[in-house]
This record gives C-alpha cells, sequence and structure tokens, in this order.
C-alpha cells in the first residue's frame, strides 16, 4: 500500500515537471556587447512578459550557417531563432534551412499602423530575414599617428605616402575591392559592373597590391580594435559599433572615418524543422523583439541602427555613458555622407569565385 | 621421408571428435568470447567516429542533388550535344518548366542554385530568378520565355555546367582541390594561375609542418636529455613545467604570443631598448610563416619532450661509462652509444608533432597572417562559410590520403617497431 501510493505520487510529480518548469526557448546570438545589448533590450522584458519562457543564449551565430546545416540534415533543430548577417541569411533561405516569414503577418506594424513591410523597406532583403540592425564596416583610425590633416576620405587608406604605418583590412574581397575600385577612379554606381569583369577584379587587386606590404589581416571583428589600441596599425576597418566602444567606453585616442561606409543588416531567421509549438514561439518572441520600440531600445545599448524607420525618432541615450546615441548611428545624416550600399544579391552569385581569387592573390 | 599427415590415423578425443574439430570449437567459442567483450567499444567507435568520416568522405564524390531536382530535364538533356555550340531544344525547356514548378513548390531550385555556383558563378541567382517566375509561365514557346528571364538561358555555359554535373557522382570536388576543372571545350587542365591556391596550400602544410617537427626536435632533445639526467625531485619540478602548457588554453597561448611578437610588443620593444634594432625598422615575427612557427613549436614541443623522454629514461648510464672507459670522447660516446637508442624516442615525437600539425587549424588562423596559414583553414573555410562541404570533404580526404603515404614511408624507411613511446 505504502509502495503502491509512492508510485501514484511519483508518477503525478514526474507528470506535472513539464508543466511546473519553464519552457526552454535557444536563442543564438554574436556574444559580447551584443548579446548583451539584446538580452537587456528584449530577452529581459520578453521574460518578465512570459514566464514560462526560459531564454538560453547561445553565441554561436558566427558559426550558424554550419551549424544549421547540420541539425537540419540529423533532424534535430536544438536552435529557435538565429541572428545572423543578411548574406547568411540569404544562404540559409536558398538552402531551405530558414523558414519564410510574412512581415505583415508575422512582424508588429509600426505604432502609427504602417504596415511591417514598409517600415522596413527595402532592408527585407530575403523572404526569411527579419531585419534588426543596421551595422556598417568603417574605418577608425589613431588620432596620434596621422599628423596635423586627420584623414577624411576613405582614398587615404591607399595613400601610404601621407599616412604611413600598417593598416588593417578584413581577410575577404567583401568591402575591399569595392572600396579598392572606389580609389581607382570607379564610379559608386559602377563598380557592381566593373567587378563583374576579369579586368575588373584584376583592377581592384592591383589596387590592394599597393598597400598588400602594409595590411594585418583581420577575420574576428575584435581584431581591429586590438590592433588600434596597441598601435600596431594607423587604421583599420572593422564594425562601427566596435569602434565605438573603443573611442566611448575605452577612451583611446581613436576617431572613425565614415566616410564610404559600407551598410550591412544583421537580423534574426527562424529554422527550418522546428516542431509546431516552438516555431509558434519563436514567431511570438519575433513579433516582440522586433516592434518599434523594442528596437529603439537596443540602440542605448550599442551603437547600430534600428532596421525600422520609425525606431529612428525613439533613439535616445546610452543606458550607461548618458551620451546622445543618435550621433554614433551609422545611419545619422553627419556620418552618412558617403555610404555604400552592400550588393548581396551580386555577392551571392560572385562570393566563391571572388574569393578563391582574393585568396589565391592573398597567398602569392 | 613418408609423409606421416597421411598414413597414421587421425587423431580424435575421447568421445570420437577429431581432434582438429574440437580445438576448432574451442578456439571459436574463444574468439567469440573476445569478440563479445570488444563489441560494445566497437560499435562505439563505427558509429561515433568511422560512420561519419565515412560519410563527410562521401560528399567529396556526391552529386544526385542535379537528378534528383531536375530529372526529366536531365534524361531530355541527355540528346543534347555539349560541344554543338547550340542551345538545348524546346523538349529540354519543356521538361525544365516542369522539374522547376515541382522544384520551386517544395523550395530545392534555391538550393539546386548554390550548389551549380561553386561551378559557375550566377547559377545561384539564376535559379532564384526563374524559381520565382515559373509558375506564371504561359503554355508553349518557353525557349523564349526562359531567355526574357534571364539571358544565361541562352547561353551554352549554362548547360554545360547542367549537363556535366547531372550525373550521381562527381569528381568535379577533387578536380577543383587541386586546382583543375574539366570544361567541354579543352577537357581536363588546371585552372588560370591567379585562382590556384590548394596544391600550394598543400605544399605550404607540409613544409611548414616538418619545419615546425624539426624545430621541436632541436629544442625538446636538450630539455628530455636534462630531464632524465636529473635527480627525480629536480626533473620533477621541471617536468611539470613542461606540462604547465597543457593546462593552459590553447587560445589564450596564442593569443599571448601575439602580445609578444607584435611590432609594438615586448620583444621587439625589448631589442629597441637595447639597440639592436631601430624604431622604424621592428622586426616583423606575427602574421607571417615566422609567427606560425614559433607559436606552434611552443605548443606542439611537449609532444616531442614526452616520448624522448621516457625513451632516455629507459637507456642505462652504463652504456656511457663503458663507452668513455674504453676511449671515446663525450661527444664520440654520445653520438656513436647514446644517440641511436634515443632514435626510436625522436621517431615516436616526430609522428606525434607532425601529424598534429599537418591539421592544424586555430594557431595559424591567429598568428599566420596570409603566408602562414595552412590547407586546414581553407577546409574550415568550406565547412563553415561558403558551406561547400563537397570541396571541404574532398581537400580533407587528399590531406588523409597524404597522411597515411607519408605513414607508410616512414614504415618503410625507420620502421614503425622502432617507434616507442617509453
Amino acid at each position: 500500500m505504502k509502495l503502491k501510493s509512492l508510485l501514484i505520487a511519483a508518477t503525478a510529480l514526474t507528470m506535472s515537471v513539464p508543466a511546473a518548469f519553464a519552457e526552454d526557448m535557444t536563442i543564438v546570438s554574436w556574444g559580447g556587447a551584443y548579446s548583451d545589448s539584446q538580452n537587456n533590450a528584449y530577452h529581459k522584458p520578453y521574460m518578465a512578459m512570459h514566464p514560462d519562457v526560459n531564454i538560453i543564449n547561445d553565441e554561436s551565430s558566427n558559426e550558424a550557417v554550419a551549424k544549421l546545416r547540420a541539425m537540419n540534415e540529423a533532424g534535430n533543430v536544438t536552435w529557435d531563432v538565429v541572428d545572423v548577417v543578411a548574406s547568411d541569411a540569404i544562404r540559409l533561405c536558398d538552402e531551405g534551412l530558414a523558414v519564410e516569414i510574412d512581415p505583415d503577418k508575422d512582424l508588429a506594424p509600426a505604432p502609427d499602423g504602417t504596415p511591417a513591410s514598409e517600415d522596413f523597406g527595402d532592408l527585407l532583403v530575403s523572404e526569411c530575414f527579419i531585419p534588426q540592425i543596421v551595422y556598417s564596416t568603417t574605418f577608425g583610425y589613431r588620432t596620434d599617428k596621422v599628423g596635423d590633416e586627420p584623414p577624411t576620405d576613405i582614398c587615404a587608406v591607399f595613400d601610404t605616402e601621407k599616412y604611413p604605418g600598417k593598416r588593417s583590412l578584413e581577410k575577404r574581397p567583401i568591402n575591399n575591392v569595392e572600396w579598392a575600385l572606389l580609389c581607382d577612379g570607379v564610379a559608386k554606381e559602377d563598380i557592381y559592373d566593373v567587378l563583374s569583369t576579369p579586368e575588373g577584379v584584376d583592377q581592384a587587386l592591383a589596387k590592394l597590391g599597393t598597400i598588400k606590404d602594409d595590411v594585418i589581416w583581420w577575420s574576428a571583428g575584435a581584431e581591429t580594435p586590438q590592433l588600434l589600441a596597441d598601435g600596431e596599425v594607423v587604421m583599420g576597418s572593422t564594425y562601427n559599433g566596435r569602434l565605438f566602444s573603443v573611442i566611448e567606453e575605452q577612451d583611446q585616442p581613436v576617431a572613425m572615418l565614415w566616410d564610404a561606409q559600407v551598410f550591412d543588416l544583421d537580423g534574426w531567421i527562424i529554422p527550418a524543422g522546428l516542431p509546431e509549438d516552438r516555431l509558434k514561439a519563436a514567431k511570438d518572441y519575433i513579433y516582440f523583439a522586433t516592434d518599434t520600440q523594442r528596437l529603439a531600445d537596443q540602440a542605448k545599448y550599442i551603437s547600430y541602427g534600428p532596421a525600422r524607420k520609425s525606431s529612428a525618432p525613439l533613439v535616445g541615450k546610452h543606458a550607461d555613458l548618458g551620451i546622445e546615441m543618435a550621433p554614433h548611428m551609422p545611419t545619422d545624416p553627419n556620418n552618412a555622407k558617403n555610404t555604400f550600399l552592400y550588393n548581396y544579391e551580386w555577392w551571392a552569385d560572385n562570393r566563391d569565385d571572388l574569393d578563391a581569387k582574393f585568396q589565391a592573390w592573398l597567398t602569392q | 621421408m613418408t609423409d606421416t599427415a597421411e598414413t597414421s590415423p587421425m587423431l580424435t578425443t575421447q568421445d570420437g571428435v577429431p581432434l582438429k574439430v574440437s580445438i576448432a570449437r574451442a578456439t571459436r567459442r574463444q574468439k567469440l568470447r573476445a569478440f563479445l567483450l570488444v563489441t560494445p567499444l566497437l560499435l562505439f567507435v563505427l558509429i561515433t567516429f568511422t560512420a561519419p568520416i565515412a560519410d563527410m568522405l562521401y560528399r567529396s564524390v556526391e552529386n544526385d542533388i542535379v537528378s534528383e531536382t531536375l530529372p526529366e530535364t536531365v534524361v531530355a538533356l541527355e540528346a543534347w550535344d555539349e560541344s554543338s555550340g547550340e542551345i538545348p531544344n524546346e523538349d529540354v525547356f519543356a521538361a525544365l518548366v516542369r522539374d522547376l514548378e515541382i522544384a520551386a513548390a517544395e523550395k530545392t531550385h534555391t538550393r539546386l542554385g548554390s550548389r551549380l555556383n561553386y561551378e559557375n558563378s550566377g547559377m545561384s541567382s539564376l535559379f532564384r530568378k526563374t524559381g520565382r517566375r515559373v509558375k506564371r509561365m504561359d503554355e508553349g514557346n518557353y525557349t523564349e520565355q526562359f531567355i526574357a528571364i534571364d539571358e544565361d538561358w541562352g547561353t551554352t555555359k549554362t548547360w554545360q555546367v547542367i549537363k556535366q554535373f547531372s550525373s550521381p557522382v562527381t569528381a568535379g570536388y577533387f578536380l577543383a582541390a587541386v586546382d583543375a576543372e574539366r570544361t567541354p571545350e579543352d577537357g581536363l587542365q588546371f585552372k588560370p594561375s591567379d585562382e590556384r591556391i590548394y596544391l600550394f596550400l598543400f605544399w605550404r602544410t607540409m613544409l611548414l609542418s616538418v619545419t615546425i617537427t624539426v624545430m621541436c626536435i632541436l629544442l625538446g632533445y636538450p630539455i628530455a636529455f636534462l630531464l632524465s639526467n636529473l635527480p627525480m625531485r629536480t626533473s620533477n619540478l621541471l617536468m611539470i613545467l613542461v606540462l604547465l602548457p597543457f593546462w593552459t588554453s590553447l587560445l589564450v597561448r596564442t593569443s599571448a604570443w601575439k602580445v609578444l611578437l607584435q611590432q609594438q610588443g615586448v620583444i621587439n620593444d625589448t631589442l629597441v631598448w637595447i639597440g639592436l634594432v631601430a624604431d622604424d625598422s621592428r622586426l616583423q615575427l606575427i602574421n607571417n610563416q615566422t609567427g606560425t612557427v614559433i607559436a606552434m613549436t611552443h605548443i606542439l614541443l611537449p609532444f616531442m619532450i614526452l616520448p624522448l623522454f621516457s625513451v632516455m629514461k629507459t637507456i642505462s648510464p652504463t652504456y656511457m661509462r663503458a663507452a668513455k672507459s674504453m676511449g671515446a670522447s663525450d661527444w664520440y660516446a654520445f653520438w656513436r652509444v647514446y644517440f641511436p637508442q634515443t632514435v626510436p624516442g625522436i621517431g615516436a615525437g616526430s609522428i606525434l608533432v607532425f601529424i598534429l600539425s599537418i591539421g592544424y587549424y586555430i594557431t595559424p588562423e591567429l598568428v599566420g597572417g596570409t603566408s602562414g596559414i595552412f590547407i586546414s583553414n581553407r577546409i574550415a573555410y568550406h565547412i563553415s562559410s561558403s558551406l561547400n562541404w563537397g570541396l571541404a570533404a574532398a581537400l580533407g580526404v587528399i590531406l588523409l590520403t597524404v597522411v597515411l603515404v607519408l605513414y607508410w614511408l616512414y614504415d618503410r624507411i625507420v620502421g614503425i617497431d622502432n617507434v616507442k613511446l617509453g
């Protein structure tokens, strides 16, 4: 009798466990200050509203594409929402690894009723991609090593006579070949046409060749800020949020060269192959986390521009430093005098080919 | 001499069973028991190690995506002569419409596009674009409608690529992995020189791995010698220092080398302060091959010292004393008596260090710059970034084969029996 009641109690306990414990939701992002900003702006308020949801942070975004493919092949998708850059989202969508989104159904309209598809506008670059921030890849330079005339023009990168010293550039062709052509006299609107010809690629590599011996090539976004802080390079490219933290949070003698900054997007995708209930939960999270106020909130913690037009006026002050964030946004009119828009479709087609040429050129 | 086996009566056990059968039965039972005992481990290794590797390696030739996504088109294309200089006829385009309608509904056309984009740039957007419009096509005259969507459908190159990669297995990845390609016009040939990269990287990986192995021998041998000849207490203390790096994260050690070796780093600062190097010509010690060799020698050094130490420990000091008592000089006694006995340790250490360094990835990535990266860095790129797993698998197969061939050569020249880990 005693044993029987014990068994019944134990069974009741095990059966009640799933209900008593919160549902786990695994959200994958980039880690560091970026994940912190998402944690503060999205995860915490969402969990406060939904006590039954427990968000688990996974910092695997830099290998998300490969891992999602492996999970999909294994038939066991353990991630619910994944933060990726737009070009990766396009690839995941092409490979059938992300679910398609209907912006007007799955995303919140702006406070004034503008549908999400208009609020995000052109930034919806793929059917599977929900944009979150606009970031830019741009240059920072050491203010104490550029003499009396600090650079104002992207072509200072290629001018080793006026600005001697090492530069750091990303170890991939994207952005670098565009800047090279821009400084080799090609008009901005012709760049991708020129790059589509073999001669155009040669021209870009030849221009990069003029500074090849002065370049330290980086592969992680944290490298340029470190190289600038150590004085190893006089200027270098990286993401604008990283430079913001070097300049404003760490007080290094570094300044931004916004000229010819390349806009890029980062946002969410929902992996394909989720069971119905988890897909519903993921969509619910996305609906909340990409509304106008939430996107504006994120800019309090990191200097990336919100992807919605309606969020821009709501951007306020930095949560810790108390400085106005608007002038640090890549989209601020003062910073965005000369910008360059990354051509997703062109790179989706030509990335492999150009990368092979670029890597061969690097090893020569 | 007579043949005893034929003439003598058959040996039997007491119950009349032939002895041969009885022994076979007994040993079979023993063998079965031994096999059952190792079965769990065997299964574990097969399931978690051999099968995934075999699966990954099979991807280097697997190519059924084209025939699965475009079954009718592939059949229709068989009649087309790819060297005719003309695009396929209307039947092929009609088959393509039927295939693409199904593919677009299942969203497999974009996957095919990314696969074919590895062979010919532009296929990715061609399929994405065509998949969007194929549902709205009118009946008949498909050739014109396709060319209206994208001119590429009117070029023979597009069709050549589809036909060339329509078989379920392909050598394309292996060709790409050795910088070659096959075109209908020119046949098998090397890629243009500005796109060749992999053969050179294989060569550099070998060369740098040999350099690192030699550096490890040069630095590790004296340390192991010292360790094995010191009194136990001191040598234990020194041993801990050798093992200490094992307990530190690989990334921390590599980053520490960055701090030490960079141009504004500790070593350069010291050299400038002493006056050996001018301030404006600081040494370039990192982001090149020097950086890779220095950092990897440091990281792999314990793998050389440990086998050397355990072999040296077993060499009795009496041999050296005997040699010297018979008139050998210190050097002669070392070279003719001591050193030959340590060769198995050098062999074991060299194999360990060489094979570890040939597949190393993270250290070259961080300190190698452009001239110090290995083939493994490209494999990692194709696995995690370009998603070209077929090419990554082909590169992996080649690397594995090279290692096995080197191992075989090593066995032939040095003899694997001469390798001792202690």
